[in-house]
């Protein structure tokens, strides 16, 4: 960076996926319909609708609040931001002000980076609709109006990360604050999750804390993926210092640009001169209404734990290392399958590590979630089982895990099609040792002389048996045998 | 003839059968036709409306008229706008689903100012509405249609909304009676929007009796309004009383007494010595009047604190008029010419003329200049008025400076600083005032009307005085009659 630091400021927005209804509307809040299915008059802004606000979005949006160490507000006001959009066929989009208060103001968010602490100052979050969703095609475009009124919230930061990597763990630990609280799936796929990214860069020896040794802010809107977030700030910090370089950078307006996914580069929109006035004021339809402190400390203990918490736990209770306890509850989803799984018997340890070494493997190879994957709890909880009775060896129980997966049965169908139940039998293994050595006493000599031909042996038995007798068995027979003779 | 009769006479009649439902809407269809000829009264008039069976609900089988702003399902509801000119909702307002619910026929959508702005009756998409009593005369606005229609003995009542005084100053002019209830009482869902924390639904009748009865009709808390709230322990029709001693009754000085307005004309000098008679009737009836002094400058500012409000609010509750999803599309090569053509071509200028103020007040440059005073002096009015309230069960004061006036400005006399006369009532829409106008009297053969306010939630009180003061005067249940 040569001498540059950066700071970087995030708003970040994230909808709330885990209501029934829409914000201010009765439409179901549902991504998975046809277009333009969950739509009520609302929505399409026909004469004389009125919003009506979601309680239960209000109380995640609270609720968010709260984890992020915010002041709620005694009142709740929503406002009015007046624009033009086919994606906002109201005019005017309902959402909230610093002034008089959102959901939340004020807060702090801790979180790890790079295994250190790093925490970031929070102005404000607060609870908007969503709009419309788009899509642009060379002569028309196609609106969606299921998106639209869609709770959204907004959390914007102060500019307190440093560098693109810092801005990406403070957006995956808000992803899964956003899925452990039960406020939203936070799924990127479903562009639940949207970005503006503020970018500027200062000498990197003035004291950051004093504003006026600060650049000229940068916005760049509309980043829709982690990935676009962090190649969007290492983008513009390069073209920022290049213009340091060339002697430029005085001359370079506060101004908006926008992330272009095609070319990897930031574009010019506008200049701070041509923001646009979105000529706010207090939604008149919706009344401010008191929040009351008992509806605050209910919403208070229904936190459940979050991320850290239970990391700990999985480390302090089930042994688990710091590293597989951190996979593990990265995403929530897995981290719920894994606590059923114990909570079914199993030993942490070993669905750990069937988790981790072989579950995590599959999704991310065929790109599936944990709630697409075939095998439930139970059937992990019934392989591990298989194995330890020894029904099935270790190895043979991966080929059955495939084959589930694969085949969509349960691992007891699979096991009895395959016929891979391990023979544990002694009767059974003993006469087929007792028959391969009969068949080889010149070997039997050779080892006796001291040349290896002991794996040969095992190697016949596991031949006849197609591989389905237990190893250790077999190798102690053999060994009985052989000492018999 | 049954359309000149009050609602209970109308529903005693139709109970023994004297008269049936049907006969009832094929007169009032017949007298709609007439009323929309000679006064433009109609924007639709429903020619298919059957007559309904006879319950026991007053309203049963009673025909009525909506204003235009109220959304109806399968029914073309315009706002009087060309932006609406062909839009036919697929869903009813609440008020009107309530209206039906209780067996009344719905006999037309009334026409109104364009979307309930201008006041005059003069902006909308079909043309000038004229009063019955003189169609040379305006019936003022919004409600014109409505104001007209009932006037002129259409049927007994009919639905107006109120932003500054679009009930309460066409009831004036057309010797009638209208009602706008506290601020929530009638759900707002399914009205076309003006200025969302100034408009009230409420009705035009030709008796105060009436008045209470309609509005208990289609008053009601609603889940769709979140302003709306629970009145089913108020019992508007049922608790009238004509008993209104000790009742106490102010009038502001700066509006009413005469020796503020040096230019005063004839017409003015009747209508506030003629107000000064119903103060008498007041007192003889039992209820004390006093005179109450409030800041002129607070009075100046009304219309100002009026017009930056409800414009601020009007630019924003219309954004949605674009063309593209309802309403008569325009052409144009992007979206953006389209929603143009559709907005210029549609709209009236002075609707435009509102779109600009409510555009420049609420800039960020202007804003805390224009808007957020506006909404500072909006509560001084609002707590003077409160505070009056306190000592006093309900204001009493003139409406607009006589009767009235021509459709031709040119006629007009020039009236000088009488606009507060013309401007007070629109505090009952800054407070949510339960708020009532009746005829009291005839200038020039032309009726005038007197105001009577009360505190938020004090309707019962409000339609009690106004019940009893129309007892001890001649003008329940009149019809017009052309004076010339």
């Amino acid at each position: 960076m040569d001498g540059y630091k950066a700071l970087i400021g995030l708003e970040m927005h994230c909808e709330i996926s885990k209501t029934k209804t829409k914000v201010f509307s009765s439409a179901l809040n549902d991504y998975n319909d046809t277009p333009n299915a969950n739509i009520r008059p609302l929505d399409m802004a026909f004469p004389g609708t009125l919003p009506v606000v979601n309680k239960k979005a209000v109380e995640l949006a609270l609720k968010a609040s709260m984890i992020l160490n915010c002041k709620q507000p005694e009142y709740m006001y929503f406002e009015r931001k007046n624009y033009y959009y086919p994606d906002l066929p109201k005019g005017y989009q309902i959402t909230q002000e610093t002034k008089p208060a959102p959901v939340g103001i004020y807060g702090s968010l801790t979180f790890d980076y790079k295994d250190e602490e790093r925490t970031v100052r929070i102005n404000n979050i607060h609870l908007e609709e969503d709009a419309a969703s788009s899509d642009h095609y060379p002569t028309f475009s196609t609106i969606d109006y299921n998106r639209a009124g869609v709770p959204l919230l907004e959390l914007v930061t102060e500019p307190d990360l440093h560098s693109a990597d810092e801005a990406v763990a403070f957006l995956e630990t808000m992803r899964s604050i956003y899925q452990y609280a039960e406020i939203s799936d936070a799924d990127n796929r479903k562009g639940q999750i949207r970005c503006d990214v503020n970018v500027s860069i200062m000498d990197e020896n003035l004291d950051e804390t004093d504003p006026k040794n600060w650049g000229t802010k940068v916005e760049i809107k509309n980043v829709n993926s982690f990935a676009g977030v962090r190649d969007a700030i290492n983008y513009e910090i390069e073209r920022q210092v290049e213009l340091k370089q060339k002697g430029e950078y005085d001359k370079m307006e506060q101004q908006t640009r926008r992330w272009d996914e095609d070319t990897f580069t930031t574009k010019f929109m506008r200049s701070k001169v041509d923001a646009i006035d979105y000529k706010y004021f207090v939604e008149p339809n919706i009344p401010k209404f008191k929040i009351s402190s008992s509806w605050l400390d209910n919403i208070r203990k229904s936190i459940p734990a979050l991320a850290p918490e239970r990391k700990e736990k999985y480390m302090k209770t089930y042994n688990l290392s710091a590293y597989d306890a951190k996979i593990l509850v990265k995403d929530k989803a897995i981290s719920d399958y894994y606590e059923e799984v114990i909570s079914l018997g199993a030993d942490p340890k070993g669905a750990a590590n069937w988790l981790t070494s072989v579950i995590l493997g599959y999704l991310n190879k065929n790109e599936l979630e944990i709630k697409d994957l075939y095998l439930t709890p139970k059937m992990l909880v019934d392989l591990m089982q298989m194995t330890k009775d020894g029904k099935i060896s270790s190895k043979q129980s991966k080929e059955v895990l495939n084959k589930v997966l694969e085949e969509k049965k349960e691992p007891k169908v699979i096991v009895k099609e395959l016929g891979v139940s391990q023979i544990s039998d002694d009767k059974t293994i003993r006469d087929i040792v007792v028959r391969v050595l009969d068949a080889h006493p010149d070997l039997i000599i050779e080892h006796r002389k001291g040349r290896n031909t002991f794996d040969f042996f095992v190697g016949q038995v596991m031949k006849e048996t197609r591989g389905q007798a237990n190893p250790s068995l077999t190798a102690q027979i053999i060994k009985e045998e052989i000492d018999r003779r | 003839m049954y359309m000149d009769k009050g609602i209970v006479e109308l529903h005693e009649a139709l109970k023994k059968g004297e008269v049936t439902s049907e006969e009832l809407v094929k007169e009032s269809l017949a007298k709609a036709h007439d009323c929309a000829k000679e006064c433009n009264a109609f924007v639709t008039i429903i020619d298919d409306a059957k007559g309904a069976s006879v319950s026991d609900n007053l309203l049963s089988g009673i025909p009525y008229g909506l204003k235009d702003n109220y959304s109806t399902k399968d029914i073309l509801s315009t706002g009087s706008s060309n932006t609406l000119k062909d839009y036919v909702p697929f869903f009813d307002a609440t008020a009107v689903t309530k209206l039906k619910s209780s067996g009344a026929v719905l006999i037309g959508k009334t026409t109104m100012d364009e979307f309930g702005m201008g006041g005059l009756g003069k902006t909308a998409h079909t043309g000038f509405i004229k009063n019955p009593w003189d169609k040379e005369r305006m019936c003022a606005g919004s409600s014109s249609g409505s104001a007209a229609s009932v006037a002129a003995g259409v049927y007994p009542f009919a639905t107006g909304s109120d932003t500054g005084d679009s009930i309460r100053k066409p009831a004036a002019y057309c010797g009638i009676v209208g009602f706008k209830p506290t601020y929530g009482m009638i759900s707002r869902y399914g009205l076309f929007p003006f200025a969302s924390s100034l408009d009230h639904l409420g009705c035009l009748t030709r008796s105060v009796r009436d008045a209470a009865i309609v509005t208990d009709a289609m008053k009601g808390i609603d889940k769709n309004d979140m302003t709306s709230w629970d009145s089913s322990d108020i019992h508007l029709y049922e608790s009238l009383s004509d008993d209104v001693k000790g009742k106490k009754l102010c009038y502001v000085k700066e509006i009413c007494d005469i020796n503020n307005y040096p230019d005063a004309s004839d017409e003015l000098k009747e209508h506030l010595a003629n107000f000064n008679k119903t103060l008498e009737l007041c007192k003889k009836i039992g209820m004390s009047v006093d005179e109450v002094s409030v800041d002129m400058k607070l009075l100046d500012a009304l219309n100002s604190v009026y017009v930056v409000i409800s414009c601020a609010e009007a630019t924003s509750n219309m954004s949605n008029l674009t063309g593209i999803i309802f309403g008569p599309r325009s052409k144009g090569d992007t979206y953006v010419e389209m929603m143009k053509n559709y907005r210029t071509e549609g709209f009236s200028s002075l609707i435009k003329r509102r779109f600009i103020i409510g555009s420049y007040v609420l800039q960020a440059e202007n804003k805390d200049r224009y808007f957020n005073n506006a909404q500072r002096v909006r509560r001084l009015l609002v707590d003077t008025w409160k505070e009056l309230f306190k000592k006093y069960d309900a204001v009493i004061l003139p409406v607009g400076s006589g009767p009235a006036k021509y459709l031709d400005d040119a006629k007009n006399k020039d009236y000088k600083n009488s606009h507060i006369l013309e401007e007070h009532l629109q505090i009952g829409n800054f407070g949510g005032f339960p708020s009532i106008t009746i005829p009291n009297g005839f200038i020039n053969n032309l009726p005038v009307g007197v105001n009577i306010t009360g505190n938020c939630y004090d309707d019962a009180c409000v339609l009690n005085i106004a019940y009893a003061l129309e007892g001890q005067m001649n003008y329940k249940d009149q019809i017009a009659k052309e004076v010339k």
